[in-house]
């Protein structure tokens, strides 16, 4: 109640009451841009970002590697959006769940969907179910205390192997945290009980293994130079598959980042030791390998005990002019005790919402919504920005660009149709509703304690933070 | 694009007007160390009683913003675009805040002579610039460009211009 008299008080204390109510669903770099981009092109604009986390900055959280904290300096611009005093966050507040879009859509003017990708693409491959097998988001939502994983507790113990599957920033992210020294990490805001597991991990080998080449890996070089950085690491690839084709070179020719990774790739390969000492971490990069299936370990009923690659060759893929992996028949096992799949996230629609299965993605165009792209006939006052939008690709900085043209088509529609003549509750709306059921909102000055204390936590033990990872916690805020 | 320079300049001092008393939470100098840091260098120099001295200090850069309009502001050396951007409310993105760890702050030297100026890029620059919206050949990060007087003249195009610029027919001057 408290909150709902504050937010009362203060909307009706301004000169002008907002004539275009704004909910923007996810308070991730896509949901702050967005926000960011409506407050300063629409002075009669008042923004809600919504989250189901009592937690801000989505991805930036609960993605961003603890050992990259320049990255998430970008909090800083977030907070300063959040303090605007026509904008307000609302955590703890679940599309679906707290709240249909049906009621969002008609408590607002406009509504942005940018809750991203919180699930997995699948393999479909036999014994993809078996414990020890976990998708990298799982693994990284574990490491960075996301309250929802914090109880994930993967076995570190019981083997000195791990396989990740996929060569992208997500599979080197997960790679690295599993090689650095714990002793690195401690002074990052890794979640506790992620540091406590990785000090007692015997995993000293990881394989990155992608399906094509060295010239086709998807991580960028900055995080490639990094991983190759581990202090008193082995690094293993193998001459054999650093032979390229002409349409390798072509590739190349065409992107400048797939041409710098190769050269990082070349010299890593040629430089260092030949044979890994005793004990010494090893990082192999495993090319043209396709997972076949999931091999069960014989003595641990139900547990993964290794990976049944298929090789692979590139053949060239109609309409594009990217190669694709063509299976050769030959068949080649790797044993391990772990497996994470970075092979991709995946977003999840809600009720009401049109949605994309095949792609992943809400059907828009140029950000607005539209029923199917066959129609193309838009969804009234429905918008969608980054990862639900395009798909899970991309770096924070891409969410500026998409949320420019999210914003620009929102002000397109509201010069053909000024939606200030219809009423809309918003803020105060939105907020008896959520009183109406009892749910415990948590806004941004909630957050500002969370932040606090868990800074105040972190300072005690060197730590810039320590995150509180559980739900209860949270919410006693 | 045909009214008069000192019009276009006007517009452009009402423009940052507004949007400082709108926002001006987003240019708190409490949160963006750098403008203080800026701050306390330009009030040496104004202080100083050399007037001559305070203009050789500083170079002339001219920003072109993403609907083409131009802004000439005056930058101390020493200091970098990104900075110089913030201080005179340029919209230069600058996520990381200057710590190498993003392409926000991106920008196209318009001269390649004054681009040829410039220290080459770090491999730790060059691996931001590779995800860089709109690469050019003689794209830099405004972080990493620091003012020197041979870069006097400076003209730098915000990314989102040239793409602008495109749709409009606009076709960049030859170099």
């Amino acid at each position: 109640m408290a909150v709902f008299r504050a937010m009362f008080s203060r909307t009706f204390s301004a000169a002008t009451s907002p004539s275009l109510r704004v909910c923007v669903v996810g308070s991730g770099p896509a949901g702050f841009y967005t926000a960011e981009k409506m407050l300063k092109a629409h002075e009669e604009a008042e923004v809600d970002v919504i989250d189901r986390l009592p937690t801000p900055f989505g991805l930036v959280r609960s993605g961003v590697a603890p050992d990259h904290p320049e990255t998430k300096i970008v909090i800083n611009q977030f907070s300063r959006v959040a303090h605007n005093e026509r904008c307000s966050f609302f955590g703890n507040v679940s599309l679906g769940s707290s709240v249909s879009l049906s009621e969002l859509r008609q408590i607002y003017h406009v509504v942005v969907l940018a809750y991203g990708a919180e699930s997995d693409r699948v393999l479909g491959i036999p014994g993809e179910d078996l414990s020890g097998v976990h998708s990298a988001r799982e693994f990284v939502w574990w490491y960075n205390g996301h309250p929802d994983l914090s109880q994930l507790a993967p076995d570190l113990k019981n083997t000195d192997t791990a396989i990740v599957l996929g060569q992208g920033n997500v599979a080197l992210d997960v790679a690295r945290i599993l090689l650095r020294p714990p002793s690195e990490l401690a002074t990052t805001d890794i979640a506790s009980h992620a540091l406590a597991a990785l000090k007692e991990s015997s995993i000293r080998k990881v394989y990155l293994v992608g399906r094509r080449g060295p010239v086709q890996a998807a991580c960028t070089a900055k995080e490639l130079r990094e991983i190759l950085a581990i202090k008193d690491l082995y690094v293993n690839i193998k001459q054999d598959d650093l032979q390229i084709t002409s349409a390798d070179e072509e590739e190349m020719k065409n992107s400048r980042i797939r041409r710098r990774v190769y050269d990082l790739l070349s010299k890593a390969s040629s430089s260092g030791q030949t044979h890994p000492s005793s004990g010494q971490p090893e990082l192999h990069f495993t090319f043209f390998r396709k997972p076949d299936k999931f091999l069960e370990s014989s003595d641990k009923s139900g547990h993964v005990a290794g990976v049944k690659f298929e090789k692979t060759t590139l053949k060239a893929s109609a309409g594009s002019g990217n190669q694709i992996a063509a299976g050769t028949g030959q068949y080649e096992d790797l044993k391990c005790g772990l497996v994470l799949k970075s092979i991709g996230y995946k977003s999840i629609p809600v009720d009401g919402l049109p949605f994309d299965h095949s792609k992943g993605v809400v059907p828009n165009i140029r950000g607005r919504v539209v029923s199917s792209y066959d129609v193309g006939q838009p969804v009234d006052g429905l918008y969608v920005c980054g990862w639900l939008k395009r798909g899970p690709t991309g770096i924070i900085a891409t969410n500026l660009y998409d949320a420019d043209e999210t914003v620009a088509s929102i002000s397109e529609d509201i010069k053909k149709k000024d939606p200030a003549s219809e009423f809309a509750s918003g803020r105060e709306g939105l907020l008896q509703l959520l009183e109406n059921r009892k749910i415990n909102v948590v806004t941004f000055s909630d957050w500002e304690k969370i932040d606090f204390e868990e800074k105040r936590l972190g300072s005690l033990i060197g730590k810039p933070r320590e995150k509180l990872t559980n739900w209860k916690d949270l919410l006693a805020k | 694009m045909l009214a008069p320079k000192s019009l276009q300049l006007g517009a452009q001092a009402i423009k940052g007007l507004s949007r400082v008393s709108h926002f001006s939470k987003f240019v708190a100098p409490a949160t963006i160390p750098c403008v203080q840091d800026g701050e306390l260098y330009s009030t040496t120099a104004t202080s100083s009683a050399d007037g001559g001295n305070e203009e050789k200090e500083k170079i002339s850069v001219t920003f072109v913003d993403k609907d083409g309009e131009e802004t000439q502001i005056k930058v101390p050396i020493g200091m970098s675009m990104l900075e110089a951007a913030h201080q005179n409310d340029i919209e230069l993105e600058g996520a990381c805040e200057g710590s190498l760890a993003c392409s926000t702050c991106h920008v196209i030297v318009m001269d390649v002579e004054h681009y040829n100026k410039l220290e080459e890029p770090t491999d730790e620059e060059n691996d931001m610039l590779d995800l860089a919206f709109g690469l050019t050949e003689t794209s830099r990060l405004g972080c990493q460009v620091i003012a020197k007087p041979e870069l006097d003249g400076l003209r730098l195009a915000l990314p989102a211009a040239t793409r602008n610029f495109a749709v409009d027919g606009f076709k960049p001057k030859p170099h």
